[in-house]
């Protein structure tokens, strides 16, 4: 038992020093103006080195998401619960598939929400998981409205 | 090496003989180049050689690579148009070692081949199988690791989608996976850290390689080689020295592959590769159509195929699973397919199949193999890739799961010769002296 206990930490500093150092955890946080995000438009911005997507959701876009909130698919939510009360036209998520990781793009797949280029998962105009591969929704980060046109993720 | 006859090396000189008392290193060369092998082995035997070529090959040119090239975020992607442009001949050895990869795989896929057609993992060769696969493997890491290192789009990319293999285990306990991607990362996504990581491993694993591969010489060096007929050697008569005899046809095969190799290196060095991975890595933008290096496109076409994602994880890992459990899933007495005629078809139908799911590896998974008509979109319905690789990823598990064990108990096997020298000397018993000529089939 002692023998084990101090292999196991003898080793644990050679494991963990793979884990996220000090710098990096110290990026938890960011702050963006989305001032000039016209109707329509996303903005891709870089959060712990991921993408996030910040979308300008128009009317259609958030008609079609609340429409299909009681459809049958695989992580089900409401659209109201993937934003912000009253800001329905923001969008924040991080965009990373959760299948394995690529970059979902914006306008293709059968929903005309984010479709994957690896494999092909068909995300809604809520980043909701339709179909394809992908087990969960498009993830929503932790954010905040920090001011009229200002978005703190993290 | 327990396998090997009595030393026949005779210390002559005083420095051999002292030499000899205290590191016999020198008569080890000599026993391994004495080392009797069937006479018989054809040209399918000489990639073992080519693989020990290609390792060495890799092992030189990318320890010279290492010199020049900086594994930083910002500086990888650089230093390889650095390597390829100011660096002396740094171009020639750069797409030696990129194109080295891709021959190492294309000799260890026939080598494989060469084992499961003539049962050279079967008794008293599974713990030399093992080893083999254990290479394998250690390949696949380190050319996956080493594909990430220009730090191109596609490197990128394949770095992404490789390790978030691993957050499929999120599904089996929740947060397991994102624990083990984290750490692979060493940050929340793939970045400097990870590719810090990777390169330190890309340098060890060669070597590692290199070690594992004394192993399965040893392990090879104690039942002595499999051959054709798949018979284990019975005589003296049915052998010949290692040297000249293997020397000389490795030798040959050896230039042989290395003009294909050249040819590559000179005429196509891109033609393997891929044109996104000319452009920086960046992280908000995936290519859109990525696909991995050639050699790994069967087991891409696999994990495709299986729209649930922890299922398509372990299917993938699972297909080279198989090779591991081959020895014990085959129930067949008879080493060689030659004497199978059943198997044969078999295998000639496996081979077909997992460069089926190579092609479909490459192709979107919603091309058509056979268009039937179209959506109101436009879209092409009918026989898709997806549906393609599913029955071909089937048939690759059945052969394995199914094929192997049950056609061993059933099928009927042709008349499988006494001794090696039988099928050449029309099944005679013949006096030592007189099979010389056996040997052009060698």
């Amino acid at each position: 038992m002692g023998t084990a206990g101090g292999v196991a930490a003898l080793a644990w500093p050679l494991i963990d020093q793979m884990n996220p150092s000090a710098d990096t955890l110290a990026m938890a946080s960011i702050e963006y103006d989305f001032s000039k995000v016209a109707l329509g438009q996303q903005v891709s911005i870089i959060w712990r080195n991921k993408p996030v997507f910040i979308r300008h959701r128009t009317p259609a876009e958030i008609a079609a998401a609340v429409a299909d909130d009681h459809a049958s698919m695989p992580d089900p939510a409401t659209d109201a619960s993937r934003v912000k009360a009253g800001k329905a036209e923001w969008l924040v998520l991080v965009g990373v598939c959760t299948h394995l990781g690529c970059v979902p793009g914006f306008g293709g797949g059968e929903y005309r929400g984010w479709l994957c280029p690896c494999h092909g998962s068909v995300y809604d105009t809520s980043g909701r998981i339709r179909h394809g591969p992908a087990p969960k929704n498009l993830a929503v980060p932790d954010y905040a409205f920090t001011g009229p046109t200002k978005v703190k993720i993290g | 090496m327990s396998g090997h006859p009595p030393s026949t090396y005779e210390p002559k000189t005083g420095i051999e003989k002292w030499l000899d008392a205290r590191l016999p290193i020198v008569r080890l060369a000599v026993d391994m180049m004495d080392f009797p092998t069937p006479k018989n082995l054809n040209y399918w035997w000489t990639f073992g050689g080519i693989l020990a070529v290609c390792l060495m090959t890799q092992i030189v040119t990318g320890v010279i690579l290492a010199m020049h090239y900086v594994p930083n975020e910002n500086m990888a992607f650089n230093s390889v148009e650095h390597i390829m442009r100011d660096v002396n001949y740094g171009w020639l050895i750069r797409y030696i070692h990129a194109n080295g990869a891709s021959m190492f795989f294309l000799a260890v896929y026939i080598h494989i081949a060469r084992g499961m057609y003539y049962g050279s993992y079967k008794a008293p060769r599974e713990v030399l199988w093992l080893l083999g696969c254990i290479i394998y493997l250690l390949m696949m890491a380190t050319a996956f690791m080493g594909y990430v290192l220009p730090w191109g789009q596609m490197s990128y990319a394949g770095a992404v989608v490789i390790t978030s293999l691993f957050s499929a285990f999120d599904q089996v306990i929740p947060g397991l996976g994102t624990a083990i991607t984290t750490w692979l990362w060493g940050g929340f996504a793939v970045s400097g850290a990870t590719l810090n990581t990777f390169f330190s491993l890309h340098y060890l694993l060669p070597f590692v390689i290199a070690g594992v591969v004394v192993l399965h010489i040893w392990a090879l060096h104690v039942p002595g080689n499999n051959n054709p007929i798949g018979v284990e050697v019975s005589s003296k008569a049915d052998t010949v020295p290692f040297h000249p005899y293997y020397t000389v046809k490795d030798g040959f095969a050896i230039v042989a592959f290395f003009v294909l190799f050249a040819w590559f290196v000179f005429f196509a060095p891109e033609a393997l590769g891929h044109v996104d991975n000319q452009t920086k890595a960046n992280p908000l933008v995936t290519p859109a159509h990525i696909v991995p290096e050639w050699y790994f496109l069967p087991f891409y076409a696999i994990l495709r195929s299986i729209p649930q994602k922890l299922i398509g994880v372990l299917a993938m890992f699972g297909s080279i699973a198989m090779l591991f459990a081959l020895p014990w899933l085959d129930t067949s007495k008879v080493k060689s397919m030659r004497y199978r005629p059943t198997a044969r078809w078999f295998f000639i139908l496996f081979v077909l199949a997992t460069l089926g799911l190579g092609w479909c590896g490459g192709k979107e998974p919603d091309d058509m193999v056979m268009t039937m008509g179209h959506t109101a979109n436009g879209d092409p319905t009918g026989f898709s890739v997806t549906w393609l690789s599913r029955i071909l990823g089937i048939y690759y598990y059945a052969y394995f799961l199914l094929v192997m064990p049950i056609l061993g108990l059933r099928e009927t096997p042709n008349k499988v010769p006494t001794t090696i020298s039988t099928p050449v000397l029309g099944g005679a018993a013949m006096p030592a002296g007189s099979t010389a000529q056996a040997e052009k089939k060698g």
